[in-house]
């Protein structure tokens, strides 16, 4: 077997306290400091670390933020002085999309690198919109591997991006011709730039590091590229907003990959930039508009094999009246490429709402190759998703943080991510992330479902 | 059909298991109270220094808020969790408003408020608990009957008829169901509820839990299952309402461990995650479980998947084949997850023989599972069932099988609905370990254990739940849903249960209802 893909895990503790889901109301007042108090009791032990809080303001637990609100203490004290509150500040936390369920799981895999794990079933509402209106499949008798998900013969999550010809062109004497560039990544997933954040130097100096422990790569904006090490210049993707490639030719010369946000000149620049660097993967960066699909159809028959498709952060279209969630938009133009029989010839990168791991696994059910993040790496530092609420100030000090810590959150991240990726795929019984791609016939849609089991209902 | 009784002669006869004697548990409804000192209900009401004492609230409430005992010269902290809320304002009986001094305020209860999800709401959760201690529905506007996921059987309602169409008292309402619906010799065991205890396994839960299930299924006449971590001989005295599970790990299969049972269930997959397999944490391997087992004390036990010997519905029936020789009176359950072509797996679990279809769906299980493959992976219950029930009727083989659904059935109408919508019965498993005092906190998978004594094999943490005291709990739970059951069957003029498998004319959808529809359910 090939060496089997490595995450590179080490548990990071977070620089602050965890803003926990629940508290206690304790009335203090009417105790009557009964021997065999519930606080000793607890068997999570939250109440004993109270105290080197109390003495110490800097430790960093708390017990409000570290209940798991199994009740013992409410229900156990002899004097009833205890009742259970959700923390309010846990509700402040990110917004209807990024929901502070997901921060908080965000901040536990970053932490840990490690799924989340919980019992007593599942406790979210039955569906959503976008991704959570998808389940994937499951095989009762197949299984990827011979030795389990997580054995030595491994499921492999490797994706290719670059131009796939359909077929190998000849010269006129019989030699081949020149093959275009082909990037392998060993996750599905790119380190992209967070919609917003606060100026920092270390975050893309973060980003650059995680995804070269990781083996992908980092789309980067040509001044951030001073933040990267000499020897992760090869983990960079360039993005060029405007016509500054003239300021960056060196750079062009080292890369692999550059993105070009698209505009009416993408198809030129795109042609001038392989033509000056033949082994760079060229991608453009398209706005996920109402139009993007015959934009998409335009830069593939112009030439550009690459397209990463941005959606709003919140995983919808820009700019339509309507807008509709990413999932649909996905699979109309997977749908137009497989017509146009140039699929397999074209890369697609999505981004735009990708906020857990499940997420990377449908965006690829409904035709995407791969998945770029970026808001999801700042809140594996300690972003909160307050849109810079605080009048400018970073609840999570993010500015302050520094490189290898930072790094390693991302990292961790990643790792849960991919673990869970691999028991998706491994539920599937499918062992190649490739394979994935457009499988729609894997997935069970909402809207599929409710019409074959309540479309008759009552009639 | 063969009693408990007779199919216990026939074993024995055999001549190849001597058997336990099995141990009788009276059905009876008896109060059990919440194990914890302070109960919690959707109200506080607090009593201020300004109470002389004088008693009134003790007689006005006829919910037993208020105590003074005998010889006691203060009344005591209010039992809250009992009180009505503001509604009983429009009654004579308002303690509030008619303390003399003023003394009584009303408010909610701020941790009611906190606890609970979509799934499983607080009101959920406290109406499980007052089954659990009554024996019946509550009536103080809690609400029992579903949740607020926004989906599935939160979403659908009972289109009830004006009138019955026949009038029916409560005894002659039957809510029993027969597992075998195969001609082939076996017995054919009945249930008196169209219900039965989902597999939970020693290790994942204590022995004093599997115990309170065993004897509440006996008193109910019907069945617990075991799970898949071995048959603790505590057990034995209720063999004959206890399902013993073959899953993928085989920890504590035995031959005589088959041959105890009147049912044998493989674990082909499980909702809460299909496809992964089990896994019980190196904690929670202590020594007895170990022994159990038949493992190494402290290690991780993983329960592979799928099984490694099954590629088709060939070596499918190979398995069961297996099962029915080992044991020739045995039923065999076959439980599946819900992949997108669960009715061709149910078709093919029929032709291997398989007497029950148990579907598992996606949103239910009771230990530790990853959180995404709970929420993503495999279809809910809600859709599985319906899918397969038309495909077996399709198919003509419809009533050669029993189809028992679960994952995510959390209250009486939700087993309710489920059979409207095709299933002939429904497995529980989170409900009884609420009504045992589950919060559903999710913390199962951590160190010790379950903080309530549940999900535990922890020696200390485990004497929080009593024996006597959780079987009492699961048999009023059990009374409170067959009265939900026989009411509901009543409303449709139907005299069993199985009347109503299938009658999808009896749901309407709130978000696809005719309108004026609502009003109905």
């Amino acid at each position: 077997m090939p060496k089997r893909y490595h995450v590179p895990i080490v548990p990071v503790p977070a620089r602050f306290r965890r803003v926990g889901k629940y508290g206690t109301v304790d009335w203090r007042e009417d105790c009557s400091r009964c021997k065999n108090c519930v606080k000793l009791q607890c068997v999570y032990g939250v109440y004993q670390s109270e105290n080197p809080y109390n003495s110490d303001p800097s430790s960093p637990i708390e017990p409000l933020f570290d209940c798991r609100a199994c009740l013992s203490c409410i229900q156990g004290c002899a004097k009833g002085l205890l009742s259970l509150s959700i923390n309010p500040e846990y509700l402040t936390l990110g917004d209807d999309y990024w929901r502070p369920d997901i921060i908080a799981a965000t901040w536990e895999q970053a932490e840990t690198g490690r799924i989340p794990v919980s019992g007593a079933g599942y406790r979210g509402p039955f569906s959503g919109p976008g991704f959570d209106s998808i389940w994937t499949d499951m095989s009762e008798i197949v299984r990827p591997t011979r030795d389990g998900i997580h054995g030595r013969e491994y499921i492999n999550t490797s994706v290719d991006i670059g131009p796939k010809p359909a077929h190998l062109v000849f010269g006129p004497n019989g030699e081949p011709g020149k093959m275009e560039p082909l990037l392998e990544v060993p996750i599905p997933v790119l380190l992209d730039l967070p919609p917003w954040g606060p100026p920092s130097d270390a975050i893309p100096g973060a980003r650059i590091a995680a995804a070269a422990a990781l083996g992908t790569l980092s789309i980067v904006r040509p001044n951030e590229v001073a933040a990267a090490e000499p020897e992760h210049v090869s983990s960079l993707v360039p993005l060029f907003e405007g016509l500054e490639f003239a300021e960056h030719e060196s750079l062009l010369r080292r890369v692999r990959m550059v993105e070009i946000a698209d505009g009416p000149d993408t198809l030129s620049h795109g042609a001038r930039l392989r033509a000056s660097n033949p082994d760079l993967v060229v991608c453009a960066r398209v706005r996920l508009e109402p139009a993007a699909m015959e934009r998409v159809w335009a830069l593939c028959q112009g030439g550009i094999k690459v397209i990463h498709l941005c959606a709003d952060a919140e995983g919808r279209e820009i700019g339509a009246e309507r807008p509709r969630f990413a999932k649909d938009v996905l699979r109309n133009i997977h749908g137009r490429l497989v017509q146009e029989g140039v699929r397999d010839e074209v890369t697609l990168i999505a981004s735009g709402g990708i906020a857990l791991a499940e997420h990377v696994a449908k965006a690829i059910i409904c035709g995407a190759d791969l998945v770029a993040v970026g808001l999801p790496l700042m809140i594996a530092l300690g972003c909160r998703v307050c849109s810079g609420d605080h009048n400018g100030s970073c609840p999570a000090d993010i500015q302050t943080i520094d490189v290898p810590y930072a790094a390693q959150r991302m990292v961790n991240l990643m790792g849960a991510w991919h673990s869970q990726l691999i028991e998706v795929l491994g539920a599937m019984g499918i062992r190649e992330v490739r394979r994935l791609r457009g499988e729609v016939g894997r997935a069970m849609f909402q809207e599929d479902l409710e019409r074959e089991a309540f479309g008759d209902l009552g009639r | 059909m063969i009693s408990a009784a007779e199919s216990t002669n026939i074993r024995t006869n055999n001549g190849r298991l001597p058997r336990a004697p099995q141990r009788p548990v009276e059905r009876e409804v008896r109060p059990a109270a919440d194990r914890y000192r302070n109960p919690i209900g959707r109200y506080k009401v607090c009593r201020s220094a300004d109470c002389r004492s004088c008693g009134l609230c003790v007689e006005l409430c006829p919910y037993g808020v208020h105590q003074k005992p005998r010889g006691y010269s203060l009344t005591l902290r209010p039992r809250d969790h009992l009180c009505i809320g503001p509604g009983c304002a429009q009654t004579d009986h308002y303690c509030i408003d008619r303390c003399p001094n003023h003394a009584l305020s009303l408010g909610r209860n701020p941790t009611a408020e906190a606890i609970g999800d979509p799934r499983w709401t607080s009101d959920l959760i406290l109406s499980t608990w007052h089954q659990a201690e009554t024996g019946h529905a509550p009536a103080g506007g809690l609400e029992f009957q579903h949740g607020a996921s926004g989906g599935g059987f939160d979403k659908l309602r009972f289109r009830f008829p004006e009138q019955p169409p026949v009038a029916l008292g409560a005894g002659e309402v039957d809510t029993g169901l027969e597992l075998n619906r195969r001609d082939d010799g076996r017995p054919r065991v009945h249930i008196d509820l169209p219900i039965y205890g989902g597999g939970m396994s020693f290790g994942s839960v204590s022995i004093h839990v599997m115990l309170a299930r065993a004897r509440a299924a006996t008193a109910w006449n019907t069945f617990s299952c075991s799970g898949e971590g071995g048959y603790p001989e505590r057990l034995e005295p209720y063999d004959d309402h206890m399902i013993t599970q073959v899953a993928t790990g085989l920890f504590g299969v035995r031959e005589e461990t088959i041959q105890r049972v009147r049912i044998v269930e493989f674990k082909y997959a499980q909702g809460a995650k299909p496809g992964l397999g089990g896994h019980l944490l190196g904690d929670k391997n202590t020594p007895e479980v170990a022994r159990m087992r038949q493992a190494v004390v402290g290690n991780a036990l993983f329960s592979p998947f799928p099984f490694h010997s099954v590629y088709s519905v060939e070596d499918h029936k190979k398995h069961l084949d297996w099962i029915k020789m080992t044991n020739p009176k045995a039923l065999v359950s076959v439980k599946v997850s819900t992949p997108t072509d669960v009715d061709m797996v149910a078709v093919g679990s029929y032709f291997a023989g398989a007497h029950i279809i148990h579907l598992d769906g996606s949103y239910g299980g009771t230990g530790a599972a990853p959180d995404i493959a709970k929420k993503n992976i495999a279809m809910p219950i809600e859709y599985a069932v319906p899918k397969v029930h038309k495909f077996l009727v399709a198919e003509g083989i419809r009533d050669g099988v029993v189809l028992i659904a679960s994952g995510g059935i959390r209250t009486a109408h939700d087993v309710l609905k489920a059979i409207a919508l095709g299933a002939d019965g429904a497995v529980i498993g989170t409900s009884e370990l609420v009504a045992l005092g589950c919060i559903r906190c999710g913390g199962c998978e951590s160190g010790r254990g379950c903080a309530r004594g549940i999900a535990t094999t922890d020696p200390e943490l485990m004497l929080q739940v009593d024996i006597d005291w959780g079987t009492q709990r699961l048999i009023n739970l059990y009374a409170a849903w067959r009265e939900q059951f026989v009411d509901v069957l009543r409303r449709f003029g139907m005299r069993s249960i199985t009347e109503l498998r299938g009658r999808t004319d009896c749901l309407y959808h709130l978000d696809y209802a005719k309108e004026g529809e609502a009003a109905c359910g």
